[in-house]
């Protein structure tokens, strides 16, 4: 993963966090990804959120695997240790993390390719084993940095950069983490700050895995879902500057500020992915009516958004191995070793 | 063979129907007796229905490996009775049960067999299909005590040690064990020509299976994370660490674990999981057979290049691919010695009983942290799942884990730049730092190329700067090895070189050898990377025969591939159809070779 470390310029009238850190601290390298990328609008949320929440970055670890997702995690907060591990095998590398030391922060960064394909069953049982992390998916239905396929979050119908169309279903995270039981829930848009940011506050101070599948667009290689017509629009007006190699310089895509229900938002390609955020009085603790509304939003051809679904009081990996509250890096040898009295007792059953 | 206190017999039952426990019983009750006996499960990859074979081997000279020959066959298994009756050797007997007929398949000549009703017996004095058939069990067990002569006070005690607080199975089985004794008295001429006789061979020795040592030595040395997927043989060592965790690692006041097992969705989720704990700081482990292995490659040569400690067990069956699962081998030498795509070696340690399971399990957990790097532990199915006698477990108080280069916070609050992989003593091994321990020990992880400070690298100069400080690391460990145990004698010039699971039959081998006046000398290697002594070994005899147990001579291959021994100086001695090696191979082997040179 290519990084660039950024020139250490601060302004001086940035705030300081009650740790007395301003957010430019919690900012890492500087991104090598396509500029627009909606992954760097997450990773800016990110350190929002990490600032806000005055986070000691000593105390985060951030795990990824690989793919384009999985490379941001270089790019917020330096001051944090990161583990870049192997292609959708991130769920599992937290989990003997937090094993060892309960007491980190795990920010883990996935993407669909690493999550929904190569990494599904890493996700599916880390959900279930229900390991205390933030765990992000910067969800852009494409392999972005082997240039272009289908990923398994694709919608049918949805185009290539080279037309071919996606014939296979989609897997949505969000359903699917309902039905493994996950006890956090959400989805977000990359565009959408404001949403954004406190839905990771959340996730991060969740006790147990929180879910959080985040729409990001990709510049380069988009295929989002939406109309046939817009996509065509699209390509047509695309032909001449379609090389794969080449990267038009764009604006992040953002989200109107609107109050209503129902936000529509223009992708790169000029499609639109309409964003229905939870409606006043929307129970999120409730699993059916989680699962109900976004079948129903699925139905209309929207994106139901938010904090979705969350159960609070679920047992954690370590409350169900009834784990000591110590990290178990922390717990002395000497409460480690039974000892040669112990050994020597134990050897008598052994005659 | 064959005579007081040395001879084989083998029971051939079929397997889910209780035969295990008698098994064990007569067993444990000759090695209460002080006479030196170790027995083998050959069972098949099923639980219920199929032929299993339990092999007990007597010896007052104390040799554990596989017998040669079986002396005594107790037939319960219609099924393979003409397999079964054909390992009598000549002149030796036969069980069977005669409550039906005596089947044409079991009748050979100079054999003598023994009719006992087992069935019939049972039928006439238990109620119920479940305890006639489990019970039919220990009757043999009480007919062998009398055609062998075990001792009835100890078994009459073993059977009260383990149905003491079950009135109805304490007087049952005690009723089984005299019927298969009493008729057996009655009816033959007991004891049999060879038989059992009181001994004080076994000293505080223990009985103990390999896995059940390697999970205790994990809790010794001090592991906290297991991660696992169940997979056979390995399955057991994980079970006795939990067992034994739940024993001494919970918190006397909470009740809470001092540790974490996972039980992952498959291999490559545990390998992760033992990665990122000894990222985080524990000692971590996961065990496994050749096919976890082959999943876990890729993590594998994650850890070794971002240089994480994890210890891995291999318990080897027979390959390739499921290949037979309830098998031994030593198949795995070399897919160990170089897991994971890229230049990747690591380091192997060779338990070769359980004993060495125990210790070099600490060994290895020491050996991962000092030379931040994952350790494999390749014992094999002979080694983790049977009973053998070993010298009692002993633990040294003051020994303290080395946990190598690691910098703590005060050390980290005077480092103005940390990075993680400069090189700063010479050693090829650099500091590293635990996640939370302070602000400036943080650094990024990456399986990418990255150069001496840890950053990404496509350079050319940077990347092999660091490969190649990890290639002298891997040198340097050679000398912290355990080092190889030679036994020597006077005037050989024959070499003989093991690893493993093969020590036993190869010591008992070079002591017949002598016998038959050739004296060998003979090395078994305990680790990877070779230390000097082994070329110097190798260098010095001439023949050298490599035992080891699979088809293409691993060892071998490694030897000249690592210690820099012609290949062909080594003469291979190769036996890989999945069962325990015999001393018989390889004496057959050696002397076949020097007899032909000779001529």
């Amino acid at each position: 993963m290519t990084s660039i470390t950024k020139p250490p310029v601060r302004h001086p009238g940035l705030r300081k966090n009650s740790l007395g850190f301003t957010v430019r601290d919690y900012e890492g390298a500087m991104s090598t990804l396509c500029a627009g990328c909606g992954h760097d609008s997450v990773t800016a949320a990110l350190v929002q959120t990490c600032w806000e929440l005055a986070l000691p970055p000593h105390r985060a670890a951030k795990m990824s695997g690989i793919g384009c997702s999985s490379k941001t995690t270089a790019y917020f907060m330096k001051q944090s240790h990161g583990f870049n591990s192997v292609h959708g095998r991130m769920p599992s590398v937290a989990s003997g993390a937090n094993a060892a030391n309960r007491d980190l922060y795990y920010i883990g960064i996935s993407g669909d390719g690493d999550s929904l394909s190569i990494g599904l069953g890493q996700l599916s049982h880390a959900i279930r084993r229900n390991v205390r992390m933030l765990y992000v998916i910067d969800n852009n239905g494409v392999y972005g940095l082997t240039k272009g396929q289908f990923s398994a979050s694709a919608d049918i119908g949805s185009t290539s950069k080279k037309g071919e169309a996606n014939l296979q279903p989609p897997i949505d995270p969000v359903l699917l983490a309902l039905t493994l039981g996950a006890t956090f829930v959400a989805r977000s848009f990359s565009g959408d700050k404001a949403q954004l940011v406190p839905v990771l506050k959340a996730g991060l101070l969740h006790n147990g895995l929180a879910l959080v599948d985040i729409i990001s667009p990709c510049v380069t290689f988009n295929d989002h879902e939406g109309s046939t017509k817009s996509y065509k629009f699209t390509r047509e007006h695309e032909v001449e500057i379609s090389a794969a190699d080449f990267v038009p310089l764009r604006r992040e895509v953002v989200a109107p500020e609107t109050d209503e229900a129902v936000s529509v938002v223009t992708m790169h390609d000029g499609s639109t992915v309409r964003f229905r955020k939870t409606p006043e009085g929307y129970d999120p603790t409730n699993r059916e009516a989680a699962y109900a509304h976004i079948r129903a939003c699925q139905q209309r051809g929207e994106v139901a958004t938010g904090l979705l679904f969350i159960a609070e009081g679920g047992q954690d990996m370590h409350a169900v191995a009834k784990t000591v509250e110590t990290p178990l890096v922390d717990v002395p040898y000497e409460q480690l070793c039974p000892g040669n009295d112990a050994l020597q007792k134990l050897m008598e059953g052994f005659r | 063979m064959s005579g007081i206190n040395d001879f084989a017999f083998k029971m051939a039952t079929v397997n889910g129907t209780g035969s295990a426990s008698a098994n064990s019983l007569l067993m444990q009750a000759i090695f209460r007796m002080g006479i030196p006996v170790t027995g083998k499960n050959i069972f098949p990859s099923n639980i219920q229905g199929l032929p299993t074979f339990y092999e007990i081997r007597v010896s007052k000279d104390g040799y554990t490996a596989r017998p040669s020959e079986v002396d005594l066959v107790v037939a319960l298994n219609p099924s393979t009775y003409a397999k079964d009756v054909a390992t009598v050797r000549p002149g030796g007997y036969l069980v069977y049960d005669s409550s039906w007929p005596l089947e044409p398949e079991l009748v050979r000549d100079g054999i003598t067999i023994l009719g006992i009703p087992f069935g019939r017996m049972c039928v006439e004095n238990f109620q119920g299909d479940r305890d006639r058939t489990l019970l039919r069990n220990i009757a043999y067990a009480g007919a062998l005590a009398a055609l062998l002569e075990i001792d009835m006070d100890v078994v009459g005690q073993m059977i009260i040690e383990k149905f003491s607080k079950k009135k109805r199975l304490l007087d049952a089985n005690n009723t089984a064990i005299r019927l298969g004794y009493d008729y057996a008295k009655k009816n033959y001429d007991c004891p049999l020509p060879f038989h059992l006789e009181k001994m004080n061979a076994t000293g505080d020795a223990i009985i103990i299976d390999g896995n059940t040592a390697a999970g205790l030595g994990a809790v010794y040395a001090g592991a906290t994370v297991g991660a696992w997927y169940p997979i056979t043989p390995s399955t057991s060592l994980m079970e006795a660490f939990k067992g034994f965790c739940e024993k001494f690692r919970k918190d006397p006041e909470t009740g809470l674990a001092r540790y974490c097992i996972i039980q992952a969705e498959d291999e490559l989720s545990a390998a992760g999981i033992a990665i990122g704990a000894g990222w985080a700081g524990a000692r971590a482990f996961t065990n496994t057979a050749g096919p976890g292995i082959s999943l876990m490659q890729e993590f594998i040569g994650l850890a070794y290049y971002t240089e994480i400690p994890a210890v891995f067990y291999d318990i080897q069956r027979t390959g390739p691919s499921t290949g037979m699962p309830t098998r031994t081998q030593q198949g795995d030498l070399l897919s160990l010695a170089y897991a994971s795509h890229g230049d990747t070696k690591h380091i192997v340690l060779f338990p070769a009983n359980p004993e060495e399971c125990f210790y070099l399990s600490v060994t290895a957990f020491d050996l991962a942290e000092r030379f931040q790097t994952p350790v494999f532990v390749a014992s094999d199915l002979d080694i983790g799942m049977n009973d053998w006698m070993c010298k009692r477990l002993e633990w040294d108080d003051n020994y303290r884990p080395d946990r190598g280069k690691v910098l703590n916070a005060d050390e980290l609050a005077n480092v103005k730049k940390f990075s993680r992989y400069l090189d700063v003593d010479g050693d090829g091994i650099a500091a590293r730092t635990l996640p939370g321990v302070h602000p400036n020990g943080a650094y990024f992880v990456r399986g990418s190329g990255h150069d001496k400070y840890g950053a990404y690298t496509e350079e050319s100069d940077a990347y092999q700067e660091v490969v190649d400080r990890i290639a002298r690391k891997f040198a340097g460990a050679a000398s912290a090895m355990p080092a190889p145990e030679f036994k020597m004698q006077p005037n050989a010039q024959v070499g003989i070189v093991s690893v493993g699971g093969c020590n036993a039959a190869v010591l008992e081998a070079v002591d017949r050898l002598r016998e038959q006046g050739l004296p060998v000398d003979y090395m078994r290697i305990k680790a990877f990377p070779f230390s000097e002594s082994v070329k110097e070994f190798i260098d010095s005899h001439s023949p050298v025969f490599v035992v080891e147990q699979n088809r293409d001579a691993q060892l071998r291959s490694l030897l000249a591939i690592e210690a820099g021994v012609p290949r062909d100086a080594m003469i291979p001695v190769l036996d890989y159809g999945g069962m325990p090696l015999t001393a018989n191979v390889v004496v057959t082997a050696v002397s076949n070779h020097v007899a032909q040179a000779v001529a």
